[in-house]
């Protein structure tokens, strides 16, 4: 059985051409593998339709625009799977 | 359509927000300046604005989607075919399906025909902006009117 990360992984290299190899649960989408913004809409919408949630996008951003948050606590793939197994676990409950 | 003023639209004939499509249709005028230079003595509808026609068609609808709470703008294009040539005089028809809305941001795909035979089709992504001034968004009960778009139904 795939772990998130794996599914996420897959994404980004599919999405972005990135070799799978490099990429890492400690990469971080925008400093380590460089996937600009616009990118980062595709691999939402895959994760998303993927496992059938909304990521919070607006209010990400928003947070770490705000000084409310770090882009490490969203973009750090590792972060960004356990975000997404949290949004997961809210659409179960 | 006024190429020139890039109003696209002349008339929606079905807004669909259960379905998630749109219809519209519009005529490609006779005469403007883009023809003078697309092309000199043989006036050509450019490609790039039939994309923009599928642009505002889908636009729209994801403007109504999201209840008129920012302002669609056309973030990429991918998959573009211009299918065949459109000519001054030519009436077109677009179909506009929005496939995802996320957060800040939409997926939509396209179409456009002319006399039934199918001259475009796109896959579009949006960034949902906030509006950049609180006329722009005021002026679209009008320009909505003007082209038959039940905006105020959607408004949030």
């Amino acid at each position: 059985m795939s772990t998130t990360f794996d599914k996420v992984a897959e994404i980004i290299a599919e999405t972005c051409d990135i070799p799978r190899e490099n990429i890492k649960p400690e990469s971080h989408a925008i400093n380590d593998l460089e996937i600009d913004s616009l990118d980062f809409l595709d691999i939402a919408f895959a994760i998303d339709k993927a496992f059938g949630i909304k990521l919070p996008l607006e209010q990400w951003t928003q947070e770490v625009n705000d000084g409310k948050a770090t882009t490490d606590q969203y973009f750090v793939l590792k972060n960004l799977c356990e975000r997404i197994d949290e949004l997961i676990a809210a659409k179960g409950a | 359509m006024r190429l020139e003023y890039f109003q696209m639209i002349d008339r929606f004939v079905e807004v669909d927000a259960a379905a998630r499509v749109a219809r519209a249709i519009c005529t490609v005028p006779k005469q403007s300046p883009v023809f003078e230079g697309h092309f000199p003595g043989y006036p050509l509808m450019p490609g790039v604005l039939l994309i923009e026609c599928m642009a505002q068609t889908t636009g729209w609808l994801v403007s109504a989607l999201t209840g008129f709470t920012g302002l669609p703008a056309l973030a990429g294009v991918k998959e573009g075919k211009i299918r065949s040539a459109v000519f001054p005089g030519d009436e077109l028809e677009f179909e506009g399906r929005v496939v995802h809305e996320g957060s800040g941001y939409a997926m939509g795909e396209a179409k456009g025909w002319c006399k039934g035979v199918a001259v475009c089709d796109a896959k579009l992504t949006y960034r949902i902006i906030p509006y950049p001034t609180p006329e722009l968004r005021a002026g679209l009960w009008d320009w909505a009117e003007r082209i038959n778009f039940p905006a105020k139904e959607f408004v949030k």
